[in-house]
């Protein structure tokens, strides 16, 4: 399993924005460099990528939820 | 001697202590967030403490030397590396010719500096290098720096290793951070609850906030006392008659949710504010996250100047440590 981080502090969100499903859902292909989620600071949103390739497993961080940087987003199994 | 941007980071900017004289005219008054940080990361340099730096936001850049130099980082604390090995915060270190400078995950504060021997010598705008991306003034073409930029620098070697600043002098916020605040002019407006309730409340810092106003919010809404709208007034009761803010500056427009004015912001408009950030306090604020609790402290001029002379003493004795 490989946890996906936050690069920086922020608010965390699941989606491209609010009317459309999530980046992953379980069971979802990742690959290198896909978006899993946005960061939102200093109002600029800044797309997290993958930096593994494999199987989506789950959100850790809620939507719209406070993270810092370095805190768990998402697993992915590899 | 140019530092090669390999990863920008977020937002990264040349700044140096600001653009003075112009304010008046509506150019904000730019430089560091957190001056004392850059200050101290000039002088573990030796260069001129004015010097121009990067100031990074969240996120470490990566930058390659072209040229051996002396190197210091301050203000927010996260891993320094240089070819992947850990370098001390609030130290000078030596990056050599060819070497990498990276950094790992944000740990506490929120903006760095890096300071390289001889600075960085990109040209100056209205008498600073301090990058204003708004105006299009100063940086590399008024804009913050990206991959593959080459940013000029003095080119000197530089002290080398070893110089550091006390851990008692690296001055940060606590938690949850005390920003001291003078009321001002417009403290009038307020009702007597809503003055008290302002410095009782725990505020949180919003993630909008930013180099021009950092944002607030979670304390209660203000109250305001009634009054017959001044000719010029807007209609809301947070607004006056145009006037001039000041560094530092607390605009709470529609009572709901205080901004503090910053380096780079405007330097007049439609708010009222209702008191102002002591100067020895605003570096501390360029060292705030998102979603950090914050509580506003009251104090009357005395004690502000007393703070500045504090702030002042600090820098002094940085110096004295560092010949």
């Amino acid at each position: 399993m490989a946890q996906i981080l936050s690069p920086l502090p922020g608010t965390f969100y699941v989606k491209p924005s609010p009317d459309e499903a999530p980046y992953k859902a379980a069971g979802d292909a990742v690959a290198v460099g896909d978006t899993i989620g946005l960061i939102e600071v200093m109002k600029t949103f800044i797309e997290v990528k993958a930096e593994v390739a494999g199987t989506f497993s789950a959100y850790v961080a809620e939507d719209g939820s406070p993270v810092t940087a370095g805190q768990e987003l998402a697993e992915v199994a590899v | 001697m140019t530092l090669k941007i390999k990863n920008p980071g977020l937002a990264t900017s040349i700044q140096d202590l600001g653009r003075k004289g112009y304010f008046h005219l509506g150019i904000p008054l730019g430089g560091a967030m957190d001056r004392y940080a850059l200050r101290a990361a000039n002088m573990l340099v030796g260069n001129d403490e004015g010097a121009a730096c990067l100031e990074a936001v969240f996120m470490g850049p990566e930058i390659e030397f072209t040229q051996t130099a002396t190197v210091a980082v301050t203000g927010a604390q996260l891993p320094i590396k240089v070819d992947g090995e850990y370098q001390e915060p609030w130290s000078s270190f030596v990056v050599k010719a060819g070497q990498t400078l990276s950094f790992e995950f944000l740990q506490a504060g929120a903006r760095l500096y890096i300071a390289v021997s001889g600075g960085i010598t990109t040209p100056e705008a209205l008498g600073s290098r301090s990058t204003y991306p708004i105006g299009s003034l100063g940086g590399v073409d008024g804009r913050a720096v990206q991959a593959g930029d080459e940013l000029p620098t003095g080119g000197s070697e530089g002290p080398g290793a070893g110089r550091t600043v006390p851990d008692s002098l690296r001055r940060k916020p606590g938690t949850p951070a005390r920003l001291r605040v003078l009321p001002g002019l417009y403290w009038h407006r307020l009702t007597d609850e809503a003055g008290a309730g302002f410095f009782e409340d725990e505020w949180k810092v919003a993630p909008e906030a930013d180099r021009m106003g950092y944002r607030f919010k979670g304390g209660r809404p203000l109250e305001f006392v009634d009054r017959e709208q001044p000719f010029g007034a807007g209609a809301d009761p947070s607004n006056i008659v145009d006037g001039c803010y000041s560094y530092g500056s607390i605009q709470v427009p529609g009572g709901t949710e205080p901004i503090v004015l910053h380096r780079d912001a405007v330097s007049g408009g439609g708010y009222f504010t209702l008191g102002a950030v002591i100067s020895a306090d605003m570096d501390l604020i360029g060292q705030l996250q998102p979603h950090t609790a914050v509580k506003f402290e009251k104090v009357d001029m005395a004690q502000a100047l007393e703070a500045r002379k504090e702030r002042k003493g600090m820098l002094a004795r940085i110096r004295e440590e560092l010949g």
